[in-house]
């Protein structure tokens, strides 16, 4: 271990004490990646503070060493944003899992960072609440990973994302500093901004979580089509019909044989496509859309319906659902999770040019999405047993980014840039959005130590006249900052 | 050469100021109105190079929000920035210039889009004035405001540089969310160009209203009930027990849902309010920011002063007293036990050169710094918002 970090290690045990320290380098590999396990590294030392004023006094210590550091919630995120550096503090939040209050008259709670998104509903369902940010990864993701990655969800096609859900975040700034950012403060929205920032900015140390109403009525159906294209036109229609409902997912044939091998969804038989729509409320708001979705379904082509009876009826529906990225394990040994996006009215287009890549490169791609809003989540299958599988996988799925921005959409809808997607994101803004984005980096975090390496593909100095770079920054030259 | 040819050669449309272009009290000697992103980039880098303040502006409505600004040598207008760019219905999405009018958006929409924009700034104004001033309207409630409802934003920054995030689709989270970061920026970061939207459709709405003198029981059943609530106002005039409590609710069922809300409500049944989504009448106009059940106590805290706004969101609006200097600071006192803030949004130049518009702005140092990276010569609508920003 590199003497600044064996001071540093001696700091952060004075600092937390020696159980919250951890230099071992076997414990350290626990932590080499996140959800997406390609991307690995063994963080150079993982600290597990309790506190707001300890991440401080830790984020101040990294900031006297130059030393980087990186928040890691649940380490559930997909693009790599927790990947750690060999030559720096990995901050983990599991010791932060206090609900610190319930507010109900004024539909809120304050939650710390490692808090796990579910806990948070379960804190409020008896009241009659729940949080509505719903990732599949609900039950094991952090609220801060949410917070720091915009998390969306199933529902959000009609609750919105993290970001419409929070209200305030205490944060600690990199200049270890505890700031608390709300959407009450006069000004620019620095929450705003803060929020979906994957952990650039600062670390998030509280969170109040805006609650929302548990719906009256929940109903959900599914329907069967043999083709996308007809899944595609029943979701046009419901949109077209003003109607916005909690969820519209769709699955294609093979991402359905995956779910059928795996958890025998019983999903119709001979279906090109599946959707699942779920519509919540008032009762008689339900009641009145819910037959309006069944008919234009019907319209559209559907062969069969299965309307949800109860509770048990819509948790088999959504069974297959849930489960269509695990599934892949059952029809290939090694799959891809891409998540693009695209305008909801090029679902058709934008599917018949996958197909046409995987076809022409002979790479199956099962395509599982959340329709309603054009987020796509092809998952692009090979067998990484055989040489060169996965470069040939990884073209294909470098391609489809491509027909998402071609069609003016996005790289990522929710599983965020990280350090996956930095080097795709010239392909959506030009060299002067990104540098206007990384101003507001250079505001939070000057010396570009919170996390660097992740979103951006080239940092920006900050300090740097915009547009000019020439020779190397005053601050390399001194040896006091370096390119990441 | 004189900044009026320098501004000339890049943009069809510049004049000097007049009298009637004033900005608290300024007249600027350029008023420029670029018709084109290039055009408003040229206009801005030209400012630049002769290191000239810059202020920009919509339809003006709301150039007296916040501290007066200490020079205004190029008022940029968006008025001739004014288009709609595309409406994707079957996306649910609006692109838009900055300069559009509300005014001329809902004419439009009015057209048999069967979507709205959720958003309904009590005053009309520009499409850009909205998100640099974070004004919403009643819909905060459910709809937020501009930050929630803005998907992408094409920005012209202090040097004149191009700069855009997000993008046209309403899920996207790739890079930083610079349109929230414009939301409230009052012309401080960079002049906004134009601006993409989630729509909603236009659902069908009730309203109904009670008098009541236990407004803070009638907003809580509202909230906490299963009805949709797209806005919960009050208006409560100066001095008086009484408060009028109106809800407008999104349904399908529209004479269930008015039955639902009157039994919810108690109180006594009052005609459609002509206030809704009206500003208080009075020179110095006050918003209070609190938690929603705080409404009893702000109630009585300001007894004197009439209230007005959207109680459900925390919003409320009223006109203190400014004949003697303390008038706003007094609000702001009497209001710190309950955890409200109060920020003045309009008044006359006079007092908001002598009284602290904002009240306590914990993260100023975040904000001056970020200010310096996208302004460093501080040329935007110097002196608008607070101290270094
Ligand atoms: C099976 C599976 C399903 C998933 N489904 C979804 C889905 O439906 N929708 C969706 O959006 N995502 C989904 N994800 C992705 C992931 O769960 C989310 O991004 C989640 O929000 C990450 O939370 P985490 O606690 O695991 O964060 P981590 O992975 O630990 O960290 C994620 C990022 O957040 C930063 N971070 C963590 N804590 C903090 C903090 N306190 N302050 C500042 N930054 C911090 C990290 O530095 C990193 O950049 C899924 C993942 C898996 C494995």
């Amino acid at each position: 271990m590199a003497d600044t970090l064996r001071d540093l290690a001696e700091r952060c045990t004075r600092l937390l004490g020696p159980e919250s320290v951890i230099s071992d380098p076997v414990r350290l590999r626990t932590y080499e990646c996140d959800g997406l396990t390609s991307h690995r590294a063994s963080p150079g030392l993982v600290v597990l503070p309790e506190t707001a004023e300890q991440i401080a006094a830790i984020v101040r210590a990294c900031g006297e060493a130059g030393v980087p550091y990186v928040a890691r919630g649940s380490g559930t995120g997909l693009s790599g944003g927790a990947l750690p550096r060999t030559d720096g503090v990995l901050i983990v939040t599991a010791r932060m899992r206090r609900i610190l209050d319930i507010d109900i008259p004024n539909q809120r709670a304050t939650v710390e960072p490692g808090v796990i998104n579910l806990d948070v509903t379960r804190a409020a369902r008896p009241h009659g609440y729940y949080f509505a940010p719903d990732p599949s990864s609900q039950q094991i993701c952090s609220v801060g990973g949410n917070v720091a990655e915009n998390s969306g969800g199933a529902h959000c096609l009609k609750y919105g994302f993290t970001a419409h859900h929070i209200l305030a975040c205490e944060i600690v700034t990199p200049d270890g500093e505890i700031a608390e950012l709300s959407r009450d403060d006069p000004g620019f929205d620095l929450l705003g901004v803060f929020v979906g920032s994957e952990g650039t900015l600062g670390i998030t140390t509280k969170i109040t979580v805006r609650l929302t109403r548990l719906p009256e009525t929940v109903r959900t159906l599914l329907a069967a089509f043999d083709t996308i294209g007809k899944g595609g036109d029943a979701v046009s229609a419901i949109i077209a019909a003003g109607v916005v409902p909690a969820a519209i997912e769709m699955m294609d044939a093979l991402s359905i044989e995956a779910a059928e091998a795996a958890v025998a969804c019983g999903y119709p038989e001979g279906a090109g496509a599946v959707l699942v729509v779920e519509l919540d409320g008032p009762d008689a708001t339900v009641e009145h859309q819910f037959a309006q979705v069944e008919r234009l379904c019907r319209e559209a082509g559907a062969f069969e319906i299965r309307v949800a009876a109860d509770d048990t009826e819509r948790a088999l529906i959504w069974k297959g659902r849930k489960s269509a990225f695990a599934a892949m394990g059952r029809i290939s040994p090694a799959y891809i999770v891409q998540d693009g996006v695209i305008p909801r009215t090029s679902l058709g287009e934008v599917l018949g040019r996958i197909d046409a890549l995987s076809r022409e490169s002979g790479v199956r791609v099962a395509n599982v999405f959340h329709a309603g809003d054009g987020n796509l989540h092809p998952l692009v299958l090979f067998d990484d047993s055989v040489p060169g599988a996965q470069e040939r996988a990884e073209t294909v799925s470098g391609a489809i980014l491509d027909l998402c921005v071609e069609h003016g959409g996005s790289i990522t809808g929710e599983h965020g840039v990280g350090a996956d997607k930095a080097r795709y994101m010239p392909r959506m803004f030009s060299d002067d959005d990104l540098d206007t984005m990384q101003m507001v980096r250079c505001g939070f975090d000057p010396a570009g130590l919170c996390n660097p390496g992740k979103v951006f593909p080239t940092p920006r100095l900050c300090g740097e006249v915009p547009g000019v770079r020439k020779g190397p920054h005053p601050l390399v030259a001194e040896g006091k900052a370096d390119l990441f | 050469m004189l900044p009026l040819d320098a501004f000339a050669k890049v943009c069809a449309d510049v004049r000097p100021g007049e009298d009637a272009d004033q900005v608290d009290g300024l007249t600027p000697p350029v008023v420029a109105a670029p018709a084109t992103l290039d055009e408003a980039s040229a206009v801005m880098r030209t400012a630049a190079e002769h290191g000239l303040a810059v202020v920009p502006s919509g339809t003006g409505s709301k150039l007296g929000y916040g501290r007066p600004v200490e020079r205004c040598d190029v008022l940029v207008t968006t008025r001739n920035l004014d288009g709609i760019i595309k409406h994707s219905p079957g996306d649910l999405t609006l692109h838009v210039e900055a300069g559009l009018t509300f005014e001329a958006l809902r004419e439009t929409e009015a057209d048999g889009w069967g979507q709205h924009l959720a958003l309904r700034p009590p005053e009309n104004g520009t499409i850009g004035g909205a998100i640099a001033t974070d004004v919403a309207g009643p819909g905060r409630l459910l709809h937020g405001s501009a930050r929630d409802l803005l998907i992408g934003i094409t920005t012209v920054r202090a040097d004149g540089t191009i700069a855009r995030a997000g993008g046209k689709v309403v899920k996207n989270v790739a890079g930083y969310d610079l349109g929230k970061l414009y939301t409230g920026s009052l012309g401080t970061l960079g002049l906004i160009v134009d601006a993409t939207f989630r729509m909603h459709p236009a659902a069908r709405a009730v309203r109904v209203a009670v008098v009541t003198d236990d407004p803070g029981r009638a907003v809580q059943a509202v909230l906490h009930s299963q009805v949709v609530p797209r806005a919960i106002e009050i208006d409560r005039p100066a001095g008086s027990d009484e408060t009028t409590v109106a809800v407008e609710a999104e349904t399908e069922t529209p004479d269930e849902t008015s039955a639902r809300l009157h039994e919810l409500l108690g109180g006594t049944p009052a005609p459609e309010p002509d206030w809704w989504n009206r500003l208080p009448e009075g020179e110095v106009l006050a918003e209070i920011r609190s938690l929603p059940a705080r409404l009893p106590e702000i109630i009585k805290a300001v007894k004197d002063l009439p209230l007005r706004g959207s109680a459900g969101a925390g919003r409320l609006y009223t006109t203190p007293d400014y004949t003697t200097p303390d008038g706003v600071e007094e609000l702001r006192e009497a209001l710190k036990p309950i955890g409200a803030r109060v920020v003045l949004v309009r008044a006359p130049l006079a007092v908001r050169k002598s009284v602290d518009v904002w009240g306590p702005l914990p993260t100023l140092p975040i904000m001056r710094r970020v200010k310096d990276q996208f302004d460093p010569d501080h040329r935007l609508s110097p002196g608008r918002f607070a101290e270094g920003v």
